[in-house]
């Protein structure tokens, strides 16, 4: 999809909310310079956000913290809001979560006390416009840079989205059920040991994954501050400043762990006992302080599964989501679309590459009591 | 150094490339070669990487290439590493306006030393110092090479507001704040030079592999319309090439 150039403004913040940044992915390929990346504490939810409204994969939306704003919408657009578990009001009538929802210029859009989570992601369709920081949108608080004037949103600040197209795709996808996430009191969050396990004993090592810790509330966007058993380093704590990849969980002298996250500095100097796997930086992003966390060593490999799953699913909804890449049967002028399994659309990789992979469709029927097989091929007419 | 590097896993979607376990300009040499090949020949699935004093961290994409696939990738790099032409190593000079309210702690650092400020001032702006890595913050160079005479210990309370441009030293540490911060390093001076501008491209003046030499600048008039020339964007930095 190629992103179309203009914007409009679509979104008024009313009231700011208790700290609330626009985020995207994150600003890769300048750590080299000591630029952390910043970008959506919990990604995975703002992307899922993203994906039920077809947006790039890389859309910013607004990541809110506990308390979210109060928004007016400036022009009719669909939002779609995702991650800790919040009463949200659509001009006083609840407003569903995980999902895409057409929203009508005036309406007024608030967000409530989280029930479950820390942070609660708001995409619009189209994504929001601000301008690219070393390819980013990110906003990095602690520089000053990226999303509206490098800050947190307040009262008065006017969000531009980037024209979604003409009909606003599917209003009403929904997040498939068994894929919304829980963010229970208690969590498992899976680690691959390393990069600097071999710093610590066997009894340190064993201490870490057969302990419970609990959350303190000295955790932030840069990390999360853990409380529990003492984790026994072989020799000191200290090693020669290197990078500090997302999730890595560095354990300083009193062996209480801290796990990074989006806003923590490129380098240190502490020794890193494991790093969390992608899939379960979510996890631990929307703990709030007090949860307790266990942690289990995984493979890479079997990381990297749950990693290829997870960014499947998120392919799958986001092409549910655009309108273009449906197929639909035209009969009679009228239109069926061609549901899966699950009473989803189908749909093709992308309205760009619609010559491509034209599938031929097997499905089943019945006439009376007789069963019949049919095929649809697709083939492009003009 | 080690005889092979280690590559240790950093979840499942960062790899360390890990040349030893001592800063040394050696290990940081190879540092360099494998950082300088990540950014001449792209790899495949690598979409970010962070050289260090001693190992490189490399970001990937697992849809894209497997740990396997991306070490061979990297041990075939290393091969070539040395034929890969390094970009040019120059010498970086940062103005720098010692003492007084630029650098209130110069008197410290002297005494500390049992030596007066000109002998700070002759002796930190007569090395040459490596900027080993980037990082902790944007635009943040950690360099080696600070005479040991310098060393001073950090303030017992760390200041809640240092300036951008600061220069500073902390044990045997020196380097320049790229932004407004807190901190407890000794401030001897300040640079009008801007470290870290988000609006510059690069955003960054330093990279690794550069050196960095403080110059004095005489006096505050200087060092004005030096600031004036950075913030009319019309500055250009004075560097050598190093042979």
């Amino acid at each position: 999809m190629t992103r179309p150039a203009e914007s409009k403004p679509t979104l008024e913040v009313v009231q700011s909310g208790m700290l609330s940044t626009i985020q995207d992915r994150g600003r890769y390929g300048y750590q080299r310079f000591g630029m952390p990346t910043a970008g959506a504490v919990d990604a995975f939810a703002l992307r899922a956000a993203n994906a039920l409204l077809g947006n790039e994969v890389g859309a910013a939306g607004i990541e809110a913290t506990v308390l979210g704003p109060r928004l007016k919408a400036l022009a009719n657009t669909r939002l779609a809001i995702t991650g800790a578990d919040v009463a949200l009001l659509l001009d006083g009538e609840p407003f569903p979560m995980w999902r895409a929802v057409s929203v009508k210029e005036g309406s007024t859009l608030e967000f409530g006390q989280p029930r479950e989570g820390m942070r609660a992601y708001l995409a619009v369709a189209g994504g929001i416009d601000v301008p690219l920081v070393m390819g980013s949108r990110a906003t990095y608080m602690k520089a000053g840079i990226g999303g509206l004037a490098g800050r947190q949103l307040r009262a008065g600040d006017i969000i531009n989205a980037f024209d979604a197209g003409a009909n606003g795709g599917n209003a009403h996808l929904r997040f498939p059920d068994e894929a919304i996430p829980k963010y229970g009191s208690e969590q498992e969050v899976r680690v691959v040991l390393g990069p600097q396990h071999a710093a610590f004993t066997q009894a340190g090592i064993d201490t870490f994954l057969n302990s419970t810790y609990s959350v303190s509330i000295y955790s932030d966007r840069m990390g999360y501050r853990l409380e529990g058993e003492p984790i026994e380093h072989a020799d000191g704590p200290d090693v020669i400043s290197d990078g500090t990849p997302l999730g890595a969980i560095q354990v300083p002298g009193n062996g209480q762990p801290i796990i990074l996250l989006a806003d923590r500095g490129t380098t240190g100097g502490y020794t890193k006992i494991a790093t969390v796997i992608s899939t379960d930086i979510s996890r631990v992003a929307q703990a709030m302080p007090g949860h307790r966390f266990r942690f289990r060593a995984v493979s890479v490999e079997a990381a990297q599964e749950a990693y290829r799953s997870q960014e499947a699913l998120l392919n799958r909804v986001r092409r549910s989501a655009s309108p273009a890449a449906r197929i639909a049967v035209v009969m009679d002028s009228k239109v069926f679309d061609i549901l899966d399994a699950g009473g989803e659309p189908i749909a093709l990789p992308s309205k760009d590459n619609a010559t491509a992979d034209m599938p031929t469709l097997r499905g089943k029927t019945s006439i009376g009591n007789v069963a019949f097989e049919f095929e649809i091929n697709i083939r492009r007419l003009n | 150094m080690y005889d092979i590097p280690l590559f240790l896993p950093a979840g499942d979607t960062a790899l360390v490339v890990e040349f030893g376990d001592a800063i040394s300009p050696e290990v940081n040499r190879k540092v360099r070669s494998l950082s300088d090949a990540l950014e001449l020949r792209s790899v495949t699935g690598v979409f970010d990487f962070l050289p260090t004093y001693r190992s490189v961290l490399v970001y990937y994409d697992p849809l894209e290439i497997t740990a396997a696939e991306l070490q061979d990738g990297i041990e075939g790099l290393l091969q070539d590493a040395d034929e890969i032409s390094i970009a040019s190593r120059r010498v970086v000079h940062i103005p720098t306006l010692y003492g007084g309210k630029m650098g209130v702690d110069i008197g410290f650092v002297a005494q500390h030393a049992g030596i007066d400020e000109q002998e700070v001032v002759r002796i930190h702006s007569g090395t040459d110092y490596l900027v080993y890595m980037m990082g902790f913050s944007p635009g943040f160079a950690y360099l080696g090479g600070l005479d040991e005479r310098l060393a001073t210990p950090r303030l017992e309370s760390p200041r809640t507001e240092i300036p951008a441009g600061a220069v500073g030293i902390a044990e045997s540490q020196t380097g320049v704040y790229p932004m407004v911060s807190p901190g407890g390093w000794q401030l001897i001076g300040r640079t009008p030079l801007k470290l870290f501008d988000s609006q510059r491209e690069p955003p960054v003046l330093l990279n690794a592999g550069d050196y960095v030499r403080f110059t004095p600048i005489e006096a505050q008039a200087d060092y004005d319309a030096i600031l004036r020339q950075v913030e009319a964007g019309e500055y250009r930095i004075t560097e050598e090439a190093l042979p």
